[in-house]
């Protein structure tokens, strides 16, 4: 995607030309948390366009920004702390500057924390490419009596220096003329810093950059002393590379290295990486000296640290954590309704127009019951989707959701998880309603590939907004007077097998150490109004696009299997032959009913006509006897009326019927009645089946499918009484029941989310993993649960 | 060697400079970057609600570490402490 991006931007490059305008990609870099993403979006709007990184799952966002006679193209690069590669997201970030080299690196740091926010700065400097600094966050520096010499800073650094209050858009503009005007002058030639590391490590460095020198060694990509610097950093990816490119000069500078990591540890009891980040912060120390001063503000107890001692405290921290989930519960579900019923409304009457407009047959069922019924199911959540993605955002951009990591760290580690695995699970259903998808994708924030995947393969347990139709449905069935307690009842038991699971995963498949947990606690800011729009959008838009894409294709696939091959020409003649009848008497009695004045006057003049009487007992006999003899008169065509909704309704029950036995005939059936045999342990029949294989394509579709199969037409989610009533009717134990909640609460995920893992975790492996093994999880404990319920409640 | 202790044994609300960090690897690059280097001044600003992880207070920002990590960050002891 992001090549396309690319491309593209070449491509339109040509008539900024015409216009006399250049082009420059510039990078937008920085700590997380100093506010990068608020000034790209204030520098960019929402003109930006979100993709992936060419083969990694780290976000990459592109947007153009006017600048004088400049046009910049605007590259936001992931939040890192370090240029040394920790996380994925900090390689990108470095793979990105060395291999696209952008004409200017926009550094944005939070001024309020300089010292730390210039270390990843000077590594910018070290490796050379043209800077400009952005110090955001200047209001609250202030505030906080920090005061930043900016023209001295300038002065030392050799780069401009603008103050920002990316919030308010305040010197957004100054900087992007700034970066302009950087990018133009440099020409794309990079001037890297050289400082001092002390007596042990300069001559080694001076050294080794000799000889990369001498032998071009990876010339092209870095600089010679970056270079020298990295091996002594002990940063395994340059060192693989280096490998490869020459062994021999790989060998001696892994020698060198050793050498003086062997008489550092000696005499100084240190190691080469640790001398340099202490070089490092020396020299920002030195840079900082006569350009920042803090007021000494005593003791006093900043606005964070104060909302924090309530927050986080004790006892009401975990109090208030769990009563701030319940109230985004209560708001999506109570707000949300509204829009949620305009939408199901307007697809239904979008169903009935199609329904309407084109004639019974092949192409409508397609239109109405693929396209229609399967987008529509999953459409009619975006409300939903759209204000728990806003309350998340507006949680992750106040800081406190880096709180919620905090308070769970502890409880989480037992499992093998991490702090920051709340939110991949909260947003995939863990309060009831979210959806596994943006969830999957949301575990990006997690550093560890092991915890990673933990968290990937087991965040589909929740209870997501799709599954709860289905849930509604059946507590309403199967706990008519506990429906509540039952879905709070799914929605724990989701959270437990996530735990439980993801403990049996990190004890196993996915050994391996747990990350550390050295997280910045972000100081609480109120969101803006902007950043939460285009946060809930950004992730609404990805849902949408699931609707649009993989949803409306498996629906078409899964319409396909439950209508093809169709029912046998014989037993079609049968259903046809027996509707045929009833129309006729439908028919009978709607002529007779056009001709019904005169009928009336002649029921008025002879109440007990003959033609009348017949009628009358051709209609319900019970209804004849219990109509009392001195109201006849007026029932007489009362009666009529009745007779012909009988018929009315028994030609729907024939088409029902009717459709119900084309599913048992139909590829989905046949699948269903193979199944029979083993999920009969789980006490699920064949029509369950249908449904649950049906359900692998998107859960929504369970309730639906269940609808044919127990011969009630299309049923909508929400108007599932009468299909609470047929399965009622149906006799299905509570055994079978609960079973079935089960696993429809844990087997596999559906197909959207199988593709998200397998992309997320780079591995198809993983994604045929949790298809396979949730199912079988699922249905172990579905069976069991059957089997341990039958025997007690008999 | 002066004696030092680990900031996991450091109360809340207390202050004190960084004056040794034995972690390597990953963990030391990390705690590196995010500024903790010898001569920092950290102040113990909370525990989470089951005491661990703790939250440090470091020029100008707020850090989080487990206790286990918090092990490897010696502070010098202060005067007048009992051993």
């Amino acid at each position: 995607m992001s090549q396309t991006q690319h491309r593209a931007a070449a491509e339109s490059a040509a008539p900024l030309h015409d216009q006399g305008l250049r082009l420059h990609t510039v990078a937008l870099a920085g700590n997380p948390n100093a506010g990068k993403s608020t000034l790209f979006n204030a520098l960019t709007g929402a003109r930006a366009h979100v993709g992936n990184y060419p083969g990694i799952t780290v976000e990459k966002k592109v947007g153009r920004v006017r600048a004088g006679d400049t046009v910049l193209e605007v590259v936001d690069l992931p939040g890192a702390y370090s240029l040394t590669a920790y996380s994925a997201e900090e390689l990108v970030a470095r793979d990105f500057l060395v291999e696209e080299r952008p004409a200017a690196v926009v550094d944005v740091l939070n001024a309020g924390a300089l010292e730390r926010n210039l270390y990843l700065t000077v590594q910018f400097m070290e490796l050379g490419i043209p800077l400009v600094l952005g110090l955001n966050m200047m209001d609250e520096a202030r505030r906080n009596g920090v005061h930043v010499d900016v023209k001295r800073l300038s002065a030392i650094l050799g780069c401009p220096v603008t103050e920002l209050v990316a919030r308010t858009g305040e010197g957004v503009h100054e900087l992007s003329l700034a970066a302009a005007q950087t990018a133009r002058e440099a020409k794309g030639q990079w001037k890297p810093l050289e400082i001092s590391y002390g007596p042990d490590l300069d001559p080694a460095i001076t050294e080794m950059t000799a000889r990369i020198l001498a032998k071009s060694f990876l010339k092209e990509r870095y600089p010679a002393r970056w270079i020298a610097l990295k091996y002594i950093e002990n940063d395994s990816q340059i060192m693989e590379l280096g490998r490869a490119a020459d062994p021999e000069l790989a060998a001696w500078l892994e020698a060198r290295v050793l050498q003086v990591a062997t008489h550092l540890r000696a005499t100084l009891g240190t190691y080469p990486e640790a001398v340099v980040a202490d070089y490092r912060y020396g020299y920002i120390a030195s840079v900082l000296k006569g350009v920042l001063k803090r007021d000494d503000l005593g003791d006093r107890v900043e606005f964070s640290d104060r909302i924090d001692l309530l927050l986080t405290h004790k006892v009401m921290g975990p109090v208030l954590m769990f009563a701030v989930i319940y109230l985004i519960y209560q708001l999506t579900f109570t707000v949300g309704k509204v829009p949620m019923d305009w939408l199901e409304a307007g697809f239904g009457l979008l169903s009935e127009t199609v329904n309407d407009a084109l004639p019974d047959g092949m192409l409508r069922s397609l239109l109405v019951d693929g396209v229609i019924a399967g987008v529509g199911g999953v459409m009619g959540f975006v409300p939903l989707v759209m204000i728990i993605f806003l309350l998340i955002a507006f949680l992750e951009d106040s800081g406190y959701m880096a709180r919620i990591a905090y308070m769970l760290d502890r409880v989480f580690r037992i499992f093998g998880l991490h702090g920051c695995s709340v939110m991949p699970f909260i947003i995939s259903g863990g309060i009831a309603g979210g959806c596994a998808l943006p969830g999957v994708m949301a575990s990006r924030t997690l550093r560890s590939p092991k915890e990673r995947i933990a968290t990937i393969l087991t965040a589909p347990f929740m209870t997501c907004g799709a599954k709860l139709p289905v849930f509604i449905l059946l507590a309403g069935v199967f706990f008519p007077d506990h429906a509540a307690q039952a879905m709070f009842g799914m929605t724990m038991l989701g959270w437990a097998m996530a735990l439980c699971v993801s403990w049996m995963l990190r004890s196993t498949v996915v050994r391996g150490e747990s990350t550390p947990f050295v997280m910045e606690l972000p100081p609480y800011r109120l969101p803006t109004l902007r950043g939460l729009a285009i946060h809930t959008w950004e992730r609404t838009w990805q849902y949408i696009k699931k609707a649009g894409t993989v949803i409306l294709a498996v629906s078409v696939v899964v319409w396909a299997a439950m209508t093809f091959p169709g029912l046998p020409e014989d037993k079609e003649n049968v259903f046809e032959a027996r509707k045929a009848e009833i129309s006729e008497r439908i028919a009978a009695l709607e002529a007779a009913e056009a001709a019904q004045p005169e009928a009336k006057e002649a029921a008025e003049a002879k109440p007990d006509a003959p033609a009348a009487e017949a009628r009358a007992e051709e209609a319900d006999k019970a209804d004849a006897q219990t109509a009392e003899a001195p109201k006849a008169e007026g029932e007489e065509p009362a009666k009529a009326e009745g007779e012909l909704e009988t018929l009315q309704a028994q030609l729907e029950d024939i088409e029902k019927e009717q459709a119900a036995a084309a599913l048992e005939a139909s590829l989905a059936g046949r699948l269903g009645l193979a199944l029979e045999p083993v999920s009969r342990w789980a006490g699920f029949d064949w029509r369950t089946n249908i449904a649950l294989v049906g359900g692998f394509a998107a859960k929504e579709i369970i309730v639906s499918t269940l609808g044919t199969a127990y011969s009630l037409g299309a049923v909508e989610a929400e108007e599932a009484d009468p299909l609470a009533e047929k399965l009622t009717q149906a006799g299905i134990p509570l055994a079978a029941g609960l079973a079935l909640m089960v696993f429809i609460l844990l087997y596999s995920p559906c197909f959207p989310t199988v593709v998200a893992i397998g992309k997320e975790t780079g591995s198809w492996k993983w994604a045929v993993f949790s298809m396979t093994f949730n199912t079988v999880f699922a249905f172990v404990l579905a069976v069991a649960i059957f089997q341990v319920g039958t025997l007690l409640f008999p | 060697m002066k004696e030092h202790r680990s900031i996991r044994q450091m109360a809340v609300g207390e202050k004190a400079c960084i004056a040794r960090i034995s972690a390597e690897g990953e963990l030391g690059r990390r705690i590196r970057d995010m500024g903790l280097v010898p001569g920092a001044e950290v102040e113990i600003v909370g525990r989470a609600p089951l005491n661990d992880p703790v939250a440090l207070r470091l020029k100008g920002f707020t850090l989080s570490l487990r206790n286990n990590e918090a092990d490897y960050l010696f502070v010098a002891k202060r005067n007048g402490d009992q051993a």
